[in-house]
């Protein structure tokens, strides 16, 4: 495999799976010309006049959708660990004796672990999406047969819309859904929320299935996917695990260190002046997230600001701080717990986004640029604040990048990260995996300290006076490093062997995973 | 006769278990040093361990063994604690100790009377909680060797206190032992004394000869090892008896920098329940309170137990506050930052103490030897009062420190 140096000096291959690849130049450098790709005329009078696409089973609904050998079948991680559908999706594509699938979900969970067998007999190629727990040891290992590709969510829906993953069969878990293929996630007894990752799908694949566990007559409203985007509807018996969907609480941490981070967060955006009437933030769902988002409510209560609205990855306290009017609104992308998904069917002012209206590269624009603050998390981040999401420190797929690419383009991006877990430092000085560049993050929040980048002169300016510890990245690394024993050994790979790449947000290629040696 | 031990065994082990390692020595005649390892952090930290392991062994002076070791992500000090103890279960007469460089930001000194309104227990023989301490700003970390300790592990305990001392930044809070009920507390002393100890809690202390006993010792610890900082003591009263003695304990040395009570001991001491008003223990807060006054000390109150109940702690610090105390015991991190707010003084006072300090200061200058504001004639005792005041609210930050000119603006 032919590797050559990409602009952020990472070794990234040319081609994989066939596919030709463009190195990452800088940001915003790649503008790609020509025209988006676009799905097949249709016509009306080849569907059934009274509206009833109810097929058999999933076997039927696959055998009219045309499987073949090699094909693209997509599906969507909307319904989390407790996801059964996909499971019962391969396990029938095995029993048609398909192979060589490529399969693009928008996320894999560990219980996709079932899926290691058909990646073992032929039956799955290759995984694009992301590569988790089980999953990601499996590919770490150099044992699945393609080269695995993890993108964003926009850079999800970016390779479709520009052709370089066409989706032949497109299987979308419907927690509620009417025969003719309008579906919704607010409401059934799989409810998860949002059905935004599968958007793209059911606009591009030449074939879109839905498959509920709750058929309700037509119209199935709200619809969240169009029916008349919809090949084929199946009934099955449950979609999935409603406990393992969503959690009915979502715990902030106990941790007092954690909660260190996260007070230091919600001082930050105050000193830094972020935190005026009409401001905006993404806050996700991690223990230190929530926690923020609590003290932040504090504050903002205090100086009696609100929001004009917040992005989540929706919980209970975001929907707390819609309710109390300190938001005007939830821009929601993936609803986290019971209350999230409550307020979404009930609150006029609790919106579905998908990645195309929050992340899209090839959209008009998107919303995460236009977001004052994101608070993420990072397994590593360097001394020049480049950052890692997809591998931990012994080189091993730990996570997929979600939305966490695209969200480092809000105007204050901040990762709240503990400076070292157990043994292992988080502030390294290379990451193993660059997913994220550093000229796109600007503050790093630990326990030991507030590391603001020096290209951003003005958070620096505008937190001269305050009494948050802020101190040079490099003093919270050598801080660290003595405290661990000196700097971790990098972990041994094989540097000839690429078992997945990671693509920046246009669809360049910014990183190379390798094999780990055992 | 023969020794029957042929293992050392040290630390913690289990799918639990963080930052901690399990050890255990086989001692051979012959076939050098054998590793089996595991670690959580192999590939980052594998040869790091192995490394510091053999040079451990050759410390030692020890060349055949079979040595296992699982790792879970215990920090040097650690592996370093639970390697010198297994070699120590082993060879119980061996006097040889392991020391890990100081830290370079550890020597700093603490001073008789610093605020002292919070201190953190840790448990002695739990290193995950140790390296983070600090950062929460408590005014002291007291690393405990006595009943966060279960009694196995005593010598455990000793060993990672220790090396805590030397390797652990305590970013600038007070750095406090308490060490076990005497008589057993004497042996703790050599683990802490040459190794930058500020504070000395002694626990259940009901005379002053238990306090003469541990200055002695310390004393005779800081001559061999050429000690020249000073190391106070805080005797913490948790019986009836040593309410009693509260006075003669107060005054029983120099380097008393509080008296502390212990309120679970006391109440069960004196046969009834604690309970949250407190009314069984009135007389006995208000006696330690009085008896550090008289000889010059702190008073410092017990612990509140309940680590949810934010409201619950400050109402209490409120309420020990207002008895005289001047600091609490926390048990969790997050009840650092509410003890502090609560101890500090009120902005209403601070307003009061100021006008006071400034009539002071004008009736000073014009050598006049009475203190009036208005028409009011103001007391020593009430100019001694807002003096100290100023003193907590500059100490705690409250008010700037030329506090002065910003109200002359």
């Amino acid at each position: 495999m032919k590797l050559v140096k990409n602009a952020a000096g990472r070794m990234v291959p040319t081609q994989v799976n066939k596919l030709k690849l463009t190195p990452y130049k800088e940001i915003g450098k790649f503008r790609p010309k020509g025209n988006k790709a676009k799905p097949p005329i249709r016509t009306c009078a080849d569907y059934p006049d009274d509206g009833n696409k109810v097929v058999k089973n999933l076997k039927e609904a696959l055998k009219k959708a045309g499987l073949k050998d090699g094909m693209t079948i997509s599906t969507h991680h909307h319904l989390r660990n407790g996801d059964v559908l996909t499971n019962q999706l391969f396990d029938t594509i095995k029993s048609m004796g398909i192979k060589n699938i490529r399969w693009y979900p928008s996320a894999s969970f560990p219980c996709h672990e079932h899926l290691i067998k058909y990646l073992k007999d032929g039956t799955i190629h290759h995984i694009e999406g992301s590569m988790n727990g089980p999953l990601g040891r499996f590919t770490s290992h150099g044992k699945m047969k393609g080269v695995g590709i993890l993108r964003s969510h926009g850079g999800r829906y970016q390779a479709v819309q520009d052709g370089e993953v066409h989706i032949d069969i497109a299987v979308i878990a419907a927690p509620t859904a009417d025969p003719f293929g309008n579906a919704t996630g607010d409401r059934g007894p799989a409810a998860c929320g949002l059905l935004g990752f599968a958007l793209a799908d059911s606009e591009y694949a030449d074939k879109v299935v839905v498959a509920t566990d709750n058929l309700v007559p037509f119209p199935c409203v709200p619809w969240q996917i169009q029916g008349n985007n919809v090949d084929f509807v199946v009934e099955v018996d449950t979609l999935g695990d409603p406990s393992k969907i969503v959690s009915g609480t979502t715990q902030v941490t106990r941790s007092p260190d954690r909660l260190l981070i996260a007070e230091y967060v919600a001082r930050f955006i105050e000193d830094a002046g972020i935190l005026k009437d009409g401001f905006s933030m993404q806050a996700g769902a991690g223990g230190t997230n929530l926690a923020f988002a609590l003290f932040l409510k504090e504050r903002m209560k205090a100086q009696g600001v609100k929001a004009r609205f917040i992005r989540g990855g929706s919980t209970q306290y975001l929907v707390q701080m819609l309710e109390e009017g300190l938001t005007d609104y939830i821009l929601d992308g993936q609803t986290f717990d019971l209350e999230g998904v409550r307020s979404m069917r009930e609150n006029a002012n609790h919106v579905n986004t998908s990645p195309f209206t929050s992340y899209n590269f090839h959209g008009k624009g998107n919303f995460a640029s236009i977001v004052d603050t994101a608070v993420l998390g990072a397994t590593e981040v360097d001394i020049n604040f480049n950052a890692n999401v997809a591998t931990h420190s012994d080189g091993y797929l730990l996570h997929g990048i979600g939305g966490w690419q695209n969200c480092l383009f809000s105007k204050c991006t901040i990762l709240a990260i503990p400076s070292f877990r157990d043994r292992i430092p988080v502030i390294v000085d290379e990451v193993t995996t660059l997913c994220g560049p550093g000229e796109l993050i600007d503050v790093i929040i630990t326990e030991r300290g507030i590391a603001i980048n020096p290209k951003r002169k003005d958070l620096l300016k505008a937190v001269k006076n305050s009494d948050l510890p802020i101190k040079p990245i490099k003093q919270i690394y050598e801080e660290v490093n003595q405290l661990c024993g000196g700097a971790p050994a990098k972990p041994k790979i094989n540097k000839n062997k690429v078992v997945a790449i990671i693509k920046w947000v246009d669809g360049t290629v910014i990183d190379s995973v390798f094999e780990v040696k055992q | 006769m023969k020794n029957t031990i042929t293992k050392g065994i040290a630390g913690q082990r289990g799918t639990k278990v963080r930052s901690d390692c399990y050890i255990e020595i086989t001692p051979k005649s012959s076939g050098g040093i054998k590793l089996d390892f595991k670690s959580k952090v192999d590939v980052m930290y594998g040869d790091n361990i192995k490394d510091q392991i053999f040079e451990m062994c050759r410390f030692f002076y020890f060349r055949h063994a079979d040595i296992l070791i699982e790792d879970y992500g215990a920090l040097p000090f650690t592996i370093a604690a639970r390697f010198e103890l297994a070699l120590k279960r082993l060879f119980p007469k061996s006097t040889a100790e392991y020391l890990l460089p100081m830290h370079k930001n550890n020597n700093y000194k603490t001073s008789f009377s610093r605020l002292r309104r919070s201190r953190l227990y840790l448990p002695g023989n739990e290193p995950k909680f140790f390296p983070n301490a600090g950062l929460h700003e408590p005014d002291g970390i007291i690393l405990d060797l006595e009943d966060s300790v279960a009694p196995t592990e005593k010598d455990s305990a000793q060993l990672l206190v220790r090396n805590a001392l030397r390797s652990i930044d305590f970013y600038g809070s007070e750095r406090m032992v308490r060490i076990n009920q005497l008589p057993q507390g004497l042996d703790d002393l050599k683990y802490i004394v040459p190794h930058n100890v500020h504070v000395i809690l002694i626990p259940k202390c009901e005379s002053a000869e238990q306090i003469n006993d541990v200055e002695e010792e310390v004393n005779r610890i800081r001559k061999k090892h050429k000690i020249k900082n000073e190391i106070y003591f805080m005797p913490i009263i948790e019986s009836a008896k040593g309410v009693v003695n509260s006075f003669e304990i107060a005054a029983a040395s120099k380097n008393i920098i509080a008296l502390a009570v212990g309120l679970e001991d006391y109440t069960a001491d004196i046969g009834t329940q604690r309970t949250d008003e407190g009314k069984e223990s009135f007389f006995a807060r208000s006696q330690i309170i009085n008896a550090a006054k008289a000889a010059h000390i702190q008073a410092i109150d017990t612990v509140y137990s309940d680590v949810t109940n934010m409201e619950g702690l400050r109402d209490s610090v409120i309420e020990a506050k207002g008895l005289g105390f001047e600091g609490k015991g926390c048990i969790h991190p997050r009840q650092i930052k509410v003890v502090h707010e609560a101890m500090a003084p009120t902005e209403n006072e601070i307003d009061k103490a100021k006008k006071i300090v400034l009539a002071f200061d004008e009736a000073k200058s014009k050598g006049i030897g009475v203190v009036s504001i208005g028409s009011k004639m103001i007391d020593a005792p009430v100019v001694k009062r807002a003096q100290r005041t100023i003193e907590l609210a500059l100490l705690n930050k409250i008010i700037p420190g030329n506090w002065r000119k910003e109200i002359e603006k």
